[in-house]
């Protein structure tokens, strides 16, 4: 074990320059963000508790998605027995009306890459193209 | 027990054969297709009948099929090897290209027609569909997917009639006008008319028939016979489009 400084040291350099950009920016003091999604200003409730929805929402709306096209059964009775439209365009961008606010601020953040709105459509980015 | 080999064979043969052969029964019988609705009413059989007498195609009528593109974001592509139809229209002769008639469909020779999809009763776009993004609904409406669809163009082969489109271009700049509470398709769907069925869930009627201003177009249950349709089919001498082709459309032709 003669060259054991050498790999010590070389161990301790790559873990440096791997680790760079974490110590870069507790240097520069970069404040960490989270997506910040921005939510609706209303008291409304959404068809499901936010930690589900947060957690689950896609599986929701996929099931939405077969149901509709599939089963034609189109009303969802949320957990406050509330009835809803099983609409995205509707139900979801009815109270949370800035997609670019809420859902693209996290897919975005998290790198999804949604394929909803390339036929789907949001009403705000409509009237704002048309303006 | 003892059997000998050839009892054996002879039982296993006949075991084999009632089996194939129950499930070639329900086959036929179209076991699992819905007959009533969720709620225990019997299921409609939505159909229409098209007056060709009252269709004002000829004096340059097309609000059948503005109402259908507004209705549907379907986009307007002049470009035979593009263009996207739900409902559109045809000449005659390429409508029913019905040979041996001699003179008696001189009437209707020259004047063009509106066609659309004619939910058949026995869709073979539907059995070529690899992925079942189409398939045929309880009461009649041969309904597509669009998640699903990809876009193999099965469907468009198997059509007799020509209904089915392919979205080669990304359609939706091609919308005129784009009505947010419809879907429009992405480039590599298929699509077709779906007989309004995001409006029969509403309880309206299909676009093209409150648009036309002859009232030349009647939707309604082909399986009642007190409907507005059958009384039309009872009054007239109807036509379907290719009926030896065995696909049973629901969509009737007044002459």
């Amino acid at each position: 074990m003669r060259d054991r400084g050498l790999l010590v040291g070389g161990l301790a350099l790559f873990v440096a320059v791997i680790t760079f950009p974490v110590w870069y920016n507790v240097a520069a003091g970069t404040p960490t963000r989270g997506p910040e999604p921005v939510r609706p200003a209303g008291t409304g409730r959404c068809v499901g508790p936010t930690e589900y929805m947060r957690a689950s929402h896609m599986s929701l709306l996929m099931a939405w998605r077969d149901d509709v096209v599939r089963g034609q059964d189109r009303n969802f009775v949320g957990p406050d027995g509330k009835t809803y439209a099983k609409s995205l365009t509707r139900t979801c961008l009815g109270c949370h009306t800035s997609k670019a606010e809420f859902c693209d601020r996290c897919h975005d953040y998290g790198a999804v890459k949604l394929t909803c709105w390339e036929c789907h459509i949001d009403p705000a980015s409509l009237r704002k193209a048309q303006r | 027990m003892s059997m000998d080999r050839r009892a054996f064979l002879g039982a296993a043969g006949l075991s084999a054969l009632a089996m194939t052969g129950t499930q070639s029964l329900e086959a036929l019988a179209g076991a699992g297709r819905p007959e009533t609705t969720p709620e225990g009413r019997r299921a409609p059989r939505w159909g229409m009948v098209i007056d060709l007498r009252k269709c004002l195609e000829d004096r340059g009528c097309t609000d059948c099929i503005a109402a259908c593109e507004r209705a549907h974001n379907v986009p307007r592509l002049e470009s035979r090897a593009h263009e996207v139809k739900w409902i559109w229209r045809e000449p005659y002769e390429r409508a029913f290209a019905q040979r041996g008639s001699g003179y008696g469909d001189e009437a209707l020779r020259g004047k063009r027609v509106p066609v659309l999809c004619n939910h058949c009763d026995n869709p073979p776009c539907v059995r070529v569909c690899p992925v079942k993004a189409t398939w045929k609904r309880g009461d009649g409406i041969v309904m597509m997917d669009w998640h699903r669809c990809i876009g193999c163009r099965y469907c468009m082969a198997a059509c007799p009639y020509g209904a089915r489109s392919f979205n080669w271009l990304d359609p939706r700049p091609r919308v005129k006008e784009v009505n947010p509470d419809f879907p429009t398709r992405t480039r590599g769907v298929v699509e077709k008319c779906n007989f309004c069925e995001e409006r029969l869930a509403q309880g309206r009627g299909p676009a093209c028939v409150e648009a036309c201003r002859e009232r030349a177009l009647t939707f309604g249950d082909l399986r009642d016979p007190g409907s507005e349709v059958r009384g039309l089919l009872r009054s007239r001498h109807a036509m379907r489009r290719k009926p030896e082709l065995g696909t049973e459309p629901s969509v009737y032709y007044l002459a």
